[in-house]
């Protein structure tokens, strides 16, 4: 394992530390514990927006707390949930009165943790609506699994009910706009190698040198096929063809379509890949009226990539669009 | 034959070392079919349990566990957390204010501990986790003490049921938890959380039944 690291287990105090000390104009870090909380928070009168999950999908989602967006991320350990008390100190400090949105990805861990924290804070009187994001088609959605994953439409979701949440709308309707996210996302990942825990020390999965995974989740899980690389106009057809028969998009649907690496893919390869999509879409009569392409929610240094529509309408295109102040997404201010 | 405070926490720090021996293999097992940190994240919930459990020391094993389970809530993560937590706080509710553990106790301890985690995690036998070995252990210890078996004999049989339990998870799809995700995929790997909660029962027949 060859890593910028000091020692595997303060990895990532070591990261808040960095966070900290870099972006002390965005947010501040508590320690013990971990949670990195907007530094105006709680505002009287807006909606708290709370997210979390394991570290290792930076900028997700410690880089995305900031004005127009979360108002604190829980930090787990790499790709681990984090705990109650995390979340339960970050709904507290982020209370401005008007109640508060989790984000929680659907992962068993995730969800179990999330729970206890909205018990605690009910308890104390705090309204706490959650929201689950379920968006990766590469898994099935049946009474056999624990569901489908959270993935990439976790970072459009944070977008765009951060947004609406900065224009003072009411709990129930924050809410109301992260589920019709999740309803209109859909998403699916690939890896080309597999990736390394700091405290694992090896690699999750091996993967031939002609090989990859389809259906890749964000924490180095296998995915649903393994099969011979092929070029990339393949592999997108492959992936995109999943994800728009699911919906399904159509002819005339306008989408945020968004390219993300997941960690160790350079942009050249994700542009493209968003070349390879662009044509696809197109083919289908599908508009990407707003795109996003780098690294927002990666898988430590994993080379692959995955890729996330949104069907949008005016609605969610506005609150795409409006300001954002954070360390991952910026624009308009 | 009974359990005493000493024997209950002697318990505990023979599971957060049979942990801390296992913690790469419980993490091999997770990388298979989950995420690949099972063993690291028990590890670090039991290290810090044993911190705090020298904090309480009242003689009150119910106390104990319930000491352990709220440190396991906080520190663990992942699912692992919630899971073991629970199950620990059961066995702390089951024998609250004792300071002394008779076989039914500890009876009573793995049905309250194997109902809240069925709770929390809403898995039912089969689905390919922690309760695979968990379930067999409890029935196992149960039908063992029915039939007039010693305490040590129990534990004995507790464990075994609990061993065959967790390699009844090899071929199994999973349906709970992030393995679910792998579909048939998941069968031929033994399931990590059922590792785990043998070594649990296991630790619990050779620290109390050895004596």
């Amino acid at each position: 394992m060859k890593k910028l690291i000091n020692r595997p287990e303060d990895v990532v105090r070591e990261e808040l530390q960095g966070i900290e000390a870099a972006h002390p104009d965005l947010v501040r870090v508590h320690y013990d514990p971990n949670v990195i909380i907007r530094v105006d928070a709680p505002i009287q009168g807006k909606v708290g927006l709370v997210s979390g999950g394991g570290s290792g999908h930076e900028p997700m989602h410690g880089g995305f707390v900031g004005m127009g967006m979360l108002d604190a991320a829980c930090p787990g350990e790499v790709f681990t949930s984090p705990t109650p008390d995390q979340m339960h100190l970050a709904t507290q400090a982020v209370n401005g009165g008007a109640g508060v949105v989790h984000i929680v990805k659907n992962y068993t861990g995730d969800v179990m943790n999330f729970d206890m924290a909205a018990d605690l804070a009910r308890s104390e009187g705090i309204e706490v609506e959650s929201v689950l994001v379920d968006d990766d088609v590469a898994v099935q959605d049946s009474l056999y699994t624990a569901g489908r994953r959270g993935v990439g439409t976790t970072v459009l979701m944070e977008k765009i009910a951060g947004a609406a949440a900065e224009e003072r709308r009411p709990l129930a309707e924050v809410a109301r706009i992260a589920r019709k996210v999740n309803e209109n996302g859909r998403s699916m990942g690939m890896a080309l190698t597999s990736c390394t825990v700091p405290q694992a020390g090896k690699p999750t999965f091996e993967l031939g040198e002609d090989e990859m995974e389809i259906g890749i989740g964000i924490h180095g899980e296998p995915g649903r096929e393994r099969m011979k690389i092929k070029p990339v106009s393949e592999i997108v057809e492959m992936m995109a063809t999943a994800i728009v028969d699911d919906l399904p998009y159509k002819a005339g649907d306008r989408v945020l379509a968004m390219v993300n690496g997941m960690g160790g893919t350079p942009l050249i390869e994700l542009y493209i890949v968003f070349h390879e999509l662009h044509g696809f879409l197109k083919a289908r009569g599908i508009e990407i009226a707003r795109n996003l392409i780098g690294n927002y929610i990666t898988s430590l240094e994993m080379q692959g990539c995955s890729i996330t529509l949104l069907k949008l309408d005016d609605e969610l295109i506005r609150l795409w669009d409006a300001p954002v102040k954070t360390a991952g997404l910026r624009w308009g201010v | 034959m009974s359990v005493s405070y000493e024997d209950a926490v002697r318990f505990i720090r023979r599971y957060a070392e049979v942990v801390a021996e296992n913690k790469e293999y419980l993490t091999q097992l997770d990388s298979a079919i989950g995420d690949a940190d099972h063993g690291i994240n028990m590890d670090r919930g039991m290290q810090a349990a044993l911190a705090k459990i020298e904090q309480v020391a009242d003689g009150d094993i119910g106390n104990l566990m319930k000491t352990v389970g709220m440190t396991l809530v906080s520190t663990v993560g992942g699912a692992g957390g919630p899971l073991y937590g629970t199950l620990f706080l059961q066995f702390g509710i089951a024998t609250a204010g004792k300071a002394e553990l008779e076989p039914e106790d500890w009876a009573l301890a793995l049905e309250k501990g194997v109902e809240g985690v069925q709770m929390r995690g809403k898995a039912e036998p089969g689905d390919k986790t922690m309760v695979d070995a968990l379930i067999p252990a409890r029935d196992a210890y149960r039908a063992a003490l029915q039939e007039g078996a010693s305490f040590e004999e129990a534990l004995r049989r507790s464990a075994a049921a609990a061993e065959d339990g967790m390699k009844a998870t090899i071929p199994l799809v999973a349906r709970k938890g992030r393995a679910s995700y792998l579909g048939e995929r998941s069968a031929g790997h033994q399931d990590p959380g059922a590792t785990s909660s043998y070594l649990l029962v296991r630790t619990a027949a050779e620290t109390w039944g050895a004596g």
